[in-house]
């Protein structure tokens, strides 16, 4: 597609976001909104011209607190894309000062007047508190253990264009729930579109209160991957380890690591799922991440570039409403 | 002599069982007549006289529980300006926590501490002493050369006196000197690296939570202790209902344990926290709806004696940053009595009582010659309006610090007047208005 094409948002059902820090809050319609689009740009990546002009013009930072290599190359493709133009920066937060640097951060980088920020940071509630100190559109690129909601957004465009329908199906998120944010924005997405969510993992790895959001809680996979269509898997926090949320990797990979076994209660055609990057042999045998008919693994970073793009474009449309910029 | 009769005032001292209209006499520093007939009997002509107008006169409050800065924070808070947002909030006098740098841990620094109280001479200013050396919990402080030097109490602050040993053996010795250990309830074990109560809130915020057991246990296993050893042990900032449960069997078993809590733990609940306000970031953490209405039932029961201001000052520096890095604490001082008429207003808790927990009883646990009006006393009194609306605002807060998680919060009640040793120390209509400096949440 070309700069002479119509955007792929230009039919587009009209969504206005000031910010995009969460899957909490959204309605179903904004999220149907986002993967409507997000489904065009999955067309127009596997296009050999893939760049746009719909963002020409546009400056959108990619502020990393917290390293990852993924999820910055994603948005900064997305941006990159879309013509917009794309600053890097990643920014340490071993001082003590690094709140100091937090605020610094934000207020000189808004000077700069970005179109929008993503931001992704170690602490929950972070990518808040700089939301409250600029001026342009901000998106969560996950903070804490709190929420990534583009990781939820195209997990959920992953199933839908495989299953056609996320309203109905049965979705088992297993493993270290505690300290996962796509955990968080999954079971807040999966539940507002209408999914039936199960939570397996040991009870170490649940946080207080997780029923009342409304899923179901198993401490079995065979129980809780029985007859489900979709299992998505989380990654163990090695680094969390030392703790003794588990009594070793080896046993936890007997318990609750996806082995083929294990997926057998699942239906015929469950499919798999993991945000990456994966413990081989820790949450997930390799030989079902490399199975093509069950893993979803490599599909969805490829509708990660294309949800994002949707999301840089609605957040960067919406800062040109007066609304917006009196917030 | 000087000689000021206060008359048609609302009467109010809990120690007297006094609620009447009436008039209070003072003499010099001291009261000299206080009741319904004083008026009658007392006015000459070389008597000053205020009307009142119908204002509450009550004792002026004795506040167990303050953070300041100084020494060694005084960016933070000084005893200067701890002691203005205690007049303003008719405080008259309070108790420091040691955990200040260098820490109240030996005779030295202590009666360095009391001495810059008694530089500042507007509100009586009293320290406790650390009960572990350098609050790691381990070795005791020299309890008697420090009982002996003023010390208010021992206590290690914020921190739990978490080795059962040292608090069994502080128990016991402290017995020497019928002083109180004063305890902070929190189990460091299951507390972690938690930052706000466990459960559904903390969950969708992706925070990691301090569960009510943590507190419970804490007061359990000191109840047992105290059992053992005898003793005085006072609980700080009771916050759960499980916790006080268990002081009130204790203290139906004979034990000589007291508590207090503050505020935010009957006013506010772990919602607060909803959008990361730092300011809401407190210690214990704010709980549930059950825990405040349990807290309420405490208080009105009698199982929790004091009610203090857990006056713990932030500056932005501490309080500006992702609420999992932010410090713990709120100010408190100024906003102690408004707050806790609510208790009044609401039907809880009859109006005695609540001055009574603000007053009188914390003045008897620390032995302070304070908290009642009683001839002889000295005159440490209040002049307040129960009913005046006002909506509290943190720009208008008189300490250095103005992290108040009660901000923007409407509340019925207003210190007009604070007056120490028959002096008056704060007037709402001639103080002059606090430096506006807009200090930004987190």
């Amino acid at each position: 597609m070309t700069s002479s094409q119509p955007s792929p948002q230009s039919d587009a059902p009209a969504l206005r976001l000031q910010h995009l820090l969460g899957i909490e809050g959204l309605s179903r319609p904004d999220i149907e909104a986002l993967l409507d689009l997000s489904d065009r740009y999955v067309d127009l990546n596997r296009r050999a011209e893939k760049k746009m002009s719909s963002l020409r013009g546009r400056t959108i930072i990619n502020l990393f607190f917290e390293d990852s290599t993924r999820t910055r190359t994603s948005f900064e493709l997305a941006g990159k894309r879309l013509g917009a133009d794309v600053l890097n920066m990643s920014v340490g937060t071993s001082s003590v000062k690094k709140g100091e640097t937090l605020i610094d951060t934000a207020v000189t980088l808004n000077a700069m007047h970005p179109d929008v920020l993503t931001i992704r940071h170690g602490d929950s509630g972070a990518v808040h508190l700089l939301a409250q100190k600029v001026n342009c559109g901000v998106i969560n690129a996950g903070d804490g253990s709190h929420e990534h909601p583009t990781q939820a957004l195209l997990d959920a465009l992953t199933i839908r264009r495989r299953k056609g329908d996320i309203t109905g199906l049965t979705v088992a998120i297993c493993g270290d729930v505690a300290h996962s944010r796509v955990a968080r924005s999954n079971i807040h997405l999966l539940s507002i579109m209408g999914a039936r969510v199960r939570i397996v993992a040991p009870p170490t790895l649940i946080p207080a209160g997780l029923d009342r959001l409304g899923v179901e809680i198993h401490h079995d996979m065979r129980t809780g991957l029985a007859d489900c269509d979709i299992v998505m898997m989380l990654r163990l926090q090695n680094e969390r380890m030392q703790a003794s949320y588990i009594p070793s990797v080896r046993e936890y990979y007997k318990l609750f690591g996806l082995d083929h076994e294990k997926l057998a209660v699942a239906k015929p055609d469950a499919l798999v799922m993991h945000p990456g990057p994966m413990n081989r042999g820790v949450e997930i045998d390799s030989d079902v991440a490399d199975d093509i008919e069950r893993s979803l693994i490599r599909e969805q970073v490829e509708m990660g570039v294309a949800v994002r793009m949707a999301c840089l474009e609605v957040l960067a449309q919406s800062q040109l409403e007066p609304w917006a910029k009196n917030q | 002599m000087n000689r000021t009769i206060f008359k048609n005032a609302r009467l109010l001292d809990p120690a007297a069982g006094l609620d009447v209209s009436g008039a209070m006499l003072i003499e010099g520093a001291r009261i000299a007549d206080i009741g319904p007939n004083v008026f009658v009997d007392a006015v000459q002509d070389d008597v000053h006289v205020v009307d009142c107008k119908g204002l509450c006169l009550a004792p002026g409050i004795v506040d167990m529980r303050v953070s300041t800065g100084e020494p060694g924070n005084e960016h933070i808070e000084t005893l200067a300006t701890a002691a203005q947002a205690a007049v303003a909030g008719g405080v008259t006098t309070f108790a420091c926590l040691p955990n200040t740098d260098p820490i109240v841990d030996d005779v030295a620094v202590l009666e360095f501490v009391e001495r810059l109280g008694r530089d500042v001479g507007l509100v009586n200013i009293h320290s406790y002493a650390a009960a572990t050396k350098g609050l790691q919990g381990k070795v005791m402080t020299e309890l008697g050369l420090l009982h002996e030097a003023g010390a208010a109490g021992f206590t290690d602050g914020g921190k739990a006196i978490a080795h059962a040993g040292v608090m069994r053996r502080l128990l016991a010795y402290a017995k020497l000197f019928d002083t109180m250990i004063v305890q902070h309830p929190e189990l460091p074990e299951l507390v972690g690296s938690g930052v706000m109560n466990e459960g559904e809130t903390a969950t969708r915020l992706g925070l990691p939570g301090i569960p009510a057991v943590a507190e419970v246990m804490m007061v359990e296993r000191d109840l047992r202790l105290l059992d053992l050893t005898g003793g005085r042990l006072h609980f700080s900032c009771l916050s759960t209902r499980d916790a006080i449960e268990a002081v009130r069997q204790a203290k139906a078993r004979g034990l000589s344990v007291t508590a207090d809590t503050a505020p935010p733990y009957f006013a506010l609940t772990e919602s607060e926290v909803v959008g990361y306000r730092t300011f809401a970031k407190l210690s214990p953490p704010l709980r549930t709806e059950d825990d405040r209405r349990a807290v309420i039932e405490g208080i009105a029961d009698g199982t929790i004696d004091a009610i203090v201001s857990a006056h713990t000052p932030g500056d932005r520096d501490q309080k500006r940053l992702p609420f999992g890095q932010a410090d713990f604490g709120g100010v408190g001082l100024e906003t102690l009595l408004s707050v806790s008429l609510e208790l009044v207003h609401n039907g809880d808790v009859p109006m005695l009582t609540v001055l009574k927990a603000l007053t009188e009883t914390p003045a008897e646990l620390l032995k302070f010659p304070a908290g009642r009006l009683r001839k002889g006393h000295l005159a440490d009194f209040i002049l307040f309006d129960p009913d005046r609306a006002v909506r509290i605002d943190r720009d208008e807060l008189r300490g250095k610090s103005r992290n108040t998680p009660f901000d923007e919060r409407p509340v019925q009640g207003r210190v007009e007047r604070t007056y120490r040793a028959g002096n008056l120390v704060f007037d709402i209509e001639t103080a002059p208005a606090p430096e506006r400096r807009r200090f930004p949440d987190a």
